[in-house]
């Protein structure tokens, strides 16, 4: 076991001890990265090597000179006899879609290449002021828009460390593949529809979806701006409580971001289940899958899939919470249509911006016409999935089709947030505290199985994609190995702003699963 | 497969859009499109419950835990050389771009 390897708890504690330097742990870290990650993404790669492909290829940029310093000062603030913070010396990494100052900040597209931040955004800054150390900015599908990593402009592409034939899943898969891997235990990610916990699922990590306005969004490239959510992926439920409690909060810049409390989320998590109500939906366990004929069959989730999600209820029964059982939430079929409306039409307003004249590319060719400046700066800068939002956005916005598409939308995402209200209202007939769930239809599959079919991939979020229309927090936790010997995840939804008992319930699983062959499996990369 | 989006409905959106596309690439996303109709047609056959309010968010921002609006007062930005130096073209602090297109008024 390597520094590398501990959980950011565990790394606090010696540090505190003085029994290691900050310096030491990012050595040891970057050591990890150099073992394991081979070249970063880049938008003109040279064609993948057979070593590429047993590679994770989590970054985008590696800031260690930045680091140093940050390791450094805090080694010196530690030797002073203060307290840099709770994250003190603690490396972690930023999906590439947050502006951090004086650093690259592509949303992993060609049209942002060239980009450099000039100024830093809310939950970095707040993670640098609680003494944590970045480490470098991580791979996404271009713009957040995919749930491989594959949809990239920067190969290569992360690959999964459970079996680098895999994605990561995505678009959070460098940050999921990075806290996996050992590169840095803490990684802030983003969930529009699933992006945080769906790759964390595929990766075997923690990873938490906050309320809506949770956490501030100032600072990060936006997708779909009433669905995005900033968020912890974490090796455990203790380190994730720990970075949500340091990035959450109001922002004098974020006008969404909630005033009500921030609740202490590590100091509940040992208090057990007793007397919580959880419930299980029928509605989770079963999913759409899109034929290749262009139609749709509703199946079962495969029982590798169902299973851990059975044992968790009867773990979590055995100490004491009640599982309330067939808990309907008839619309979450509809999660994904819904989707297909709402955030193409809010990507499409949010990636106007990119015209070639204020920042970011510009087509080289000199032309006499500002409109086609922007054609052409645009044709060559955005990749296919930025293009597909752009024109369908478009599209289902426009005066003659808004009413039949982006206003029953509207409508529609009412009635999934109207579930979640009647499952966890407290004097309504099932008054619960968590959903309990699958995170993902399948495990992680395979590089190129997925891609390119836009529908397929969009219905790899299915059971992640309520709880953004909702606003509602969820949480992933590893739950196991499949057949193949891929991660699985559960997944925990509550009402709004119950992240603390979110990760209190996680804590509580994770306590009994302590034991279990599966947590002493590494990944592959590591093996 | 569905075709609502026609070729000449494409060539549309994609100039209302102001992009480029090559041929291989107009064809590709085109048939996604159509594609990812198929799937949100579902919510044409959903009855709606007209009487739930229709929101743009999925938390309810009450009163309670909204922000009050900032101050309205005049900041200076700490860095404009800096916001300036990402600009692809910049004469004298002004950025520069190509003509714009204009069609003369008899």
């Amino acid at each position: 076991m390597e520094l590398c390897d501990l959980t950011a708890r565990e790394l606090s504690a010696l540090l505190r001890a003085r029994k290691t330097s900050a310096v030491e742990i990012l050595a040891s870290t970057l050591e990890r990265v150099g073992a394991v990650d081979g070249r970063p993404g880049t938008p003109d790669p040279a064609p993948l090597s057979d070593e590429d492909r047993r590679k994770v290829h989590a970054f985008i940029t590696l800031t260690d000179e930045r680091a140093l310093a940050q390791a450094k000062a805090i080694d010196s603030r530690l030797a002073a006899g203060e307290d840099p913070g709770p994250l003190a010396g603690i490396p972690f990494t930023v999906k590439d879609v947050f502006c951090v100052r004086g650093t690259p900040t592509t949303a992993a597209s060609r049209i942002l290449a060239n980009f450099t931040a000039p100024y830093t955004a809310t939950p970095v800054e707040r993670l640098e002021a609680a003494g944590g150390v970045m480490l470098g900015k991580v791979n996404l599908d271009e713009f957040t828009f995919g749930s491989s990593n594959e949809s990239t402009a920067f190969q290569p592409s992360p690959r999964n460390p459970w079996d680098t034939s895999r994605v990561p899943g995505g678009s959070s898969g460098g940050s999921a593949a990075a806290v996996a891997a050992g590169e840095g235990p803490l990684s802030l990610g983003t969930d529009t529809a699933g992006s945080i916990r769906q790759p964390a699922a595929f990766c075997g990590v923690v990873g938490v979806k906050p309320t809506y306005g949770r956490v501030s969004r100032y600072g990060l490239i936006a997708f779909a701006s009433s669905l995005d959510c900033p968020g912890p992926l974490a090796r455990d439920v203790g380190d994730a409580a720990l970075m949500l409690g340091v990035i959450a909060g109001p922002d004098p810049r974020d006008a969404t971001t909630a005033t009500a409390p921030v609740d202490d989320y590590t100091a509940a998590l040992e208090r057990g289940v007793k007397g919580l109500r959880i419930g299980l939906s029928p509605d989770y366990m079963r999913i759409t899958i899109p034929t290749p004929d262009g139609g749709f069959e509703e199946r079962p989730v495969p029982e590798e899939v169902a299973a851990p999600v059975r044992r968790a209820a009867e773990l979590l029964r055995a100490q004491g919470a009640e599982i309330i059982e067939d808990v309907p939430m008839p619309n979450t079929r509809h999660g994904i249509p819904v989707f297909f409306v709402i955030s193409r039409v809010e990507a499409a307003s949010n990636l106007h911006r990119y015209d070639g004249v204020k920042y970011g590319y510009r087509a080289p060719e000199p032309v006499d016409d500002l409109r086609l400046l922007y054609k052409r700066s645009r044709g060559q800068g955005f990749g296919p999935q930025p293009k597909l939002r752009i024109l369908m956005g478009m599209y289902v916005s426009a005066a003659q089709y808004s009413a039949q598409y982006y206003r029953r939308a509207l409508s529609v995402r009412s009635m999934i947030r109207r579930d979640f209200e009647i499952a966890f209202d407290p004097h309504g007939p099932y008054r619960l505290d968590a959903l309990l769930t699958p995170t993902t239809p399948t495990p992680a599959f395979g590089m190129q199985a997925v891609y390119g079919d836009s529908v397929l991939m969009q219905y790899a979020d299915q059971l992640t994609v309520p709880a953004n229309h909702a606003g509602v927090p969820g949480l992933t936790l590893p739950a196991g190995l499949s057949g193949d010997g891929l991660p699985l995840g559960i997944q925990l939804l509550g009402p709004d702003f119950s992240e603390a008992t979110l990760l209190r319930i996680g804590r509580a699983y994770e306590r009994a699963t302590e034991g279990d062959a599966w947590r002493a499996v590494r990944p592959q990369v590591l093996r | 497969m569905s075709d609502a989006i026609t070729p000449e409905l494409f060539a549309h959106l994609v100039d209302l859009a102001a992009l480029e596309l090559s041929p291989e690439e107009a064809e590709y996303i085109r048939g996604q499109l159509n594609h990812q109709l198929q799937a949100i047609h579902e919510l044409e056959a959903i009855p709606l419950d007209e009487t739930l309010p229709v929101t743009s968010h999925g938390v309810a921002y009450t009163a309670a835990i909204s922000q009050a609006p900032r101050e309205d007062t005049w900041q200076a930005c700490p860095n404009p050389e800096e916001i300036l130096a990402q600009a692809p073209q910049v004469e004298e602090g002004y950025i520069v771009v190509p003509d714009i297109p204009h069609t003369k008024l008899e």
